[in-house]
């Protein structure tokens, strides 16, 4: 071969096509589980921060510099510890509050709040839209056609201002709270598992076990929840996020968790005089619900690239 | 296209309904209307008088017949802790929030479109990369917490912006930036995703097989098609950010639907509550009835057949 | 003295995969003058459509494309830039695609996607081009081609909207068309008069066409001349009536046996069926590419890279080292059959 000049094809000027040549180019199966989820950086950077996060929760009691509850109005408003001040102390590396308590105690125990009423409210929002998005994906025809419109009608309800309102009204406490959240977002799992189920529902082996005789509960729970599973752990980890960060707004706005409970939502609030004096009153929660939110969402997503790598973008 | 708009009709209106049957029932949630209303330390015979000015007595379907007579009528209850009209007071409210929904839509859409576009043409680019984290970023930060730190850095430190109140265009930038932030992600992926689906397929070949300059093809051909169901989340986030705007309008102290809102549940004027939740849900399903129109007219496959 | 429409020469498409680099087209050289069908046929996979695309500067970001000449009409259409190849596309060439379904914009009308063309080639007015749209629509075979106009995709069938793409591609009067198995998603009766059409319109026009098919009996009908092609390299070339009469590679022969023909196949008689599997194309093969499923394989076709050589009867070339021998001719009909 002579003269052979090299171009990069169409890669030159503003190509933009990819041909329906995709299967040939993708890589081969036999990447193993492992290496896709230790090569995933967004998965194990959300892992590992996640974990800290929870681990923080679970030891609160033992790793906490002091009480969450306890004031003392003497040592009110020290800053943490990177602030040039000299009321600077390692007993409170994050300084604390306008009571006196001890900030980083707070935070821990913060954490215990945002994770139990983010899962417990994922877990029942999980519940009622995986039940409702199945039947409908599974039986079609009217079941699919009334749980649409419960899912529109749901959709159209504002959630903030429905769950202020609610929660204003039956009086606020940590299990309201979480049963009004848990009532409110279940719209996703219902409308993602409509969809995967209606996927699953058309192939062959539910198919076969129909003909096969087989009980519509041994179908749904046997054949066809196995198979949209993936969806499901992505979902509940979106769905976490979402109800850790309505319950901080819930709790900004004074109608969530009550004080003296330490929910990083309240504590922002309650700092939020001091804004323009004490910054970091309001940065030290902030970055912690930031942090919590963003490594389920890294979680969740590295799950499903994971899980299924061929349902990237 | 006719059949669809009425077959879209009729679901919006029994949607509406429901809605009204739910904003209706929350009188009830605190228990007994008659009790809360009298207040605390009511006697008896105030209760029972407070119950029959009111028409508690009556059976639950013809109070709620009535209330939605008369929300129809457009009579949606008086305030007793305003003194006023529900309906006059909520209206004079919509209009700045509706204001500032739009601004923060906008906001939205001029980030998140182009960013969608550029990440889908250079997938795993650079700019690809700083997209998906600026997406990824933006789902996790609270809203109110990103408004408090744009107030201590605009507002304060820096001095550019006015931090309260509605007084002049410089008040909406960072509400809008706060609220429409949060919209961003959702538009952004789902440019992204529309794009690249739509780059990868066939017709996009043909069009480039037609030598259509690389512009022609990526905006004539690829964009027309991918902005399609963006078109439908955008109303859909527009009514979302409405219901938001209860976070940021107190934060910024803005004179609109959403301070309202707050304020009446912190007074439990239940009446107002009531409106708003009605009224707000109304927009959205009006607001998603017109993006689902607006989708067919986009869509010939829809528009005509 | 016939005009040469387009000459490819050492045409190389590489492709980088997670396990490799994947040759998809190795060494290829054709060239179609005017008013000539060159039929490229090869079973799914063997790089056929990689090298329209190739042709068309088309292809994928990823593909690596080499070649030592790609020229349209004496002029080299090779690392040129994309505005310039932009200029040339849908002008001087154009390609009709395998699925007509989803090949045209959803959004717009017909009349839109025909005259678009026309008007970013050639200075001509609204009207003008719908003039020429509606001349092309019913020289395709398209009635009440006006009204046709305003429609919009979704509302023809497959077999309209492969008129259609016809008519797009004859816009601008090109030099050369490209169709990449036109037929291939349509129903069987629609094939034959869409083959007929273009078989029709290149004659009339006058144009250099190369089609590209897994069908032989397609091949047989319309091609002047063919080139095999098989797992990334062409196999055999040569005139219709040659390949046809006196297949000479193994690979031909097998395929040939694959299809019936009237007349010559008993009714009830086995159709030959080609062993083994198409090799990966990923990373270095020595010897034959077609080895592990030759019939006439030996040492030697395993010793070192296969070249195209050219064939004592004039404008044929065969890439076998063992067709060519008269014995073993005997003996792979013997084994074929």
């Amino acid at each position: 071969m002579t003269d052979v000049t090299k171009s990069s094809g169409a890669s030159q000027g503003g190509s933009i096509l990819s041909s329906g040549l995709d299967d040939i180019l993708e890589p081969s199966p036999g990447s193993l589980m492992r290496k896709r989820i230790f090569g995933h950086t967004g998965l194990v950077i959300g892992g590992g921060v996640l974990l800290i996060i929870l681990l923080m929760a679970i030891l609160a009691p033992v790793i906490s510099p002091g009480d969450p509850y306890d004031q003392d109005l003497s040592r009110k408003l020290i800053p943490p510890v990177w602030h040039e001040s000299a009321k600077v102390t390692w007993d409170h590396p994050l300084g604390t509050d306008l009571l006196g308590r001890d900030y980083m105690t707070r935070i821990f125990y913060g954490a215990r709040i945002s994770l139990l009423i983010g899962f417990a409210a994922m877990m029942i929002s999980g519940l009622i839209g995986t039940t409702l998005g199945v039947l409908a994906g599974y039986f079609g025809g009217k079941v699919d056609m009334v749980v649409n419109f419960i899912i529109t009608t749901r959709l159209s309800l504002p959630v903030v201002l429905v769950a202020l309102a609610v929660v204003s009204l039956i009086g606020s406490s940590l299990t309201v709270v979480i049963w009004v959240l848990g009532l409110l977002i279940w719209d996703r799992f219902a409308v993602v598992m409509r969809s995967a189920t209606q996927q699953v529902r058309g192939l062959d082996f539910v198919a076969a076990a129909q003909s096969l005789g087989c009980s519509t509960r041994h179908i749904i729970l046997s054949e066809i929840m196995p198979n949209v599973a993936n969806h499901l752990i992505v979902i509940a980890t979106i769905e976490m996020a979402h109800a850790i960060l309505l319950e901080a707004a819930l709790s900004f706005l004074g109608l969530g968790v009550q004080p003296p409970d330490p929910s990083w939502g309240l504590m922002i609030a309650e700092a939020k005089g001091m804004l323009f004096f004490d910054a970091w009153l309001i940065t030290i929660p902030g970055v912690a619900l930031f942090a919590l939110v963003l490594s389920i969402n890294l979680l969740g997503d590295g799950m499903r690239d994971v899980t299924a790598p061929e349902n990237r973008n | 296209m006719i059949h669809f708009a009425l077959k879209r009709l009729g679901v919006a209106v029994l949607v509406a309904l429901t809605v009204s049957i739910l904003s209706f029932s929350m009188v009830y949630l605190s228990g007994d209307p008659a009790l809360a209303l009298a207040g605390e330390g009511a006697s008896e015979q105030d209760i029972e008088n407070v119950r029959r000015v009111y028409g508690f007595e009556r059976p639950i379907v013809v109070q709620y017949g009535d209330w939605l007579v008369r929300a129809l009528q457009g009579n949606l209850g008086h305030s007793n802790y305003l003194k006023a009209d529900v309906a006059s007071v909520v209206f004079e409210r919509l209009p700045t929030t509706m204001l500032l929904g739009a601004c923060a839509l906008a906001f939205a859409l001029i980030l998140s479109i182009p960013l969608g576009v550029v990440a889908a043409i250079r997938p795993n680019s650079m700019i690809d990369r700083f997209a998906l984290t600026v997406a990824m970023i933006g789902q996790a930060m609270p809203s109110f917490w990103f408004a408090l730190t744009l107030m201590l850095w605009f507002g304060l430190n820096w001095r550019l912006l006015p931090i309260s109140g509605t007084a002049s265009w410089q008040h909406f930038v960072m509400p809008s930036i706060a609220l429409g932030y949060y919209v961003t992600p959702a538009v952004m992926r789902l440019t992204r995703a529309g794009m690249l689906e739509v780059l990868s397929s066939d017709y996009i070949r043909t069009a480039r097989a037609k030598g259509l300059r690389p512009m022609t093809v990526l905006f004539k051909h690829a964009l027309r098609n991918a902005i399609i169901p963006v078109v439908s989340l955008s109303a859909v986030q527009f009514g979302f950010m409405l219901g938001g705007s209860i976070v940021i309008e107190t934060i910024f102290a803005i004179n609109g639907l959403g301070f309202l809102v707050w304020e009446s549940i912190l007074r439990a004027d239940v009446p107002m509550m009531q409106a708003i939740v009605l009224v707000l849900s109304i927009i959205y399903i009006l607001l998603t009835f017109l993006a689902d129109l607006l989708n067919g007219f986009l869509d010939p496959r829809i528009r005509v057949s | 003295m016939t005009e040469r429409i387009l000459e490819v020469e050492n045409l190389t498409i590489d492709i980088p995969v997670p396990s490799g680099i994947l040759h998809a087209v190795q060494d290829i050289s054709i060239h179609v003058d005017r008013g000539e069908t060159l039929c490229i046929v090869g079973e799914s996979g063997c790089g056929k459509s990689l090298t329209s695309l190739a042709i068309m500067d088309l292809l994928p970001k990823k593909a690596i494309r080499q070649a030592a000449r790609l020229e349209l009409a004496d002029e080299s259409i090779f690392g040129i830039s994309e505005r310039r190849m932009s200029d040339i596309r849908g002008n001087r060439m154009s390609m009709i695609f395998q699925e007509p379904m989803t090949s045209l914009n959803p959004a717009y009308t017909i009349g839109d996607q025909l005259t678009e063309a026309l008007r970013r080639h050639r200075k001509v007015s609204r009207g003008e081009a719908k003039d020429r749209a509606v001349f092309l629509l019913e020289k395709v075979g398209i009635t009440a081609a006006a009204s046709r106009l305003g429609q919009y995709p979704h509302q023809l069938s497959g077999g309209l909207r492969q008129r259609v793409m016809i008519a797009m591609a004859l816009m601008c009067g090109p030099d050369l068309i490209i169709a990449d198995e036109p037929t291939t998603a349509l129903d069987v009766t629609i094939q034959a008069q869409i083959l007929h059409l273009l078989a029709e319109l290149q004659r009339e026009f006058n144009m250099g066409l190369i089609l590209i098919t897994h069908d032989l009996g397609v091949v047989a009908r319309i091609a002047d001349r063919i080139a095999v092609m098989y797992a990334g390299q062409i196999v055999e070339t040569g005139s219709a009536a040659q390949i046809f009469t006196e297949p000479l590679h193994p690979y031909t022969r097998g395929l040939l046996d694959c299809i019936p023909i009237p007349g010559k196949t008993q009714r009830g008689a086995h159709l030959g069926a080609i062993p083994g599997i198409v090799p990966s194309l990923v990373g270095q093969m020595p010897g034959c590419h077609f080895a592990s499923r030759c019939p006439l394989v030996d040492d030697h076709c395993l010793a070192g890279a296969v070249p195209l050589f050219d064939h004592r009867d004039t404008n044929r070339s065969i890439r076998c080292l063992r067709a060519d021998n008269e014995d073993t001719q005997k003996i792979s009909q013997e084994g074929v059959a």
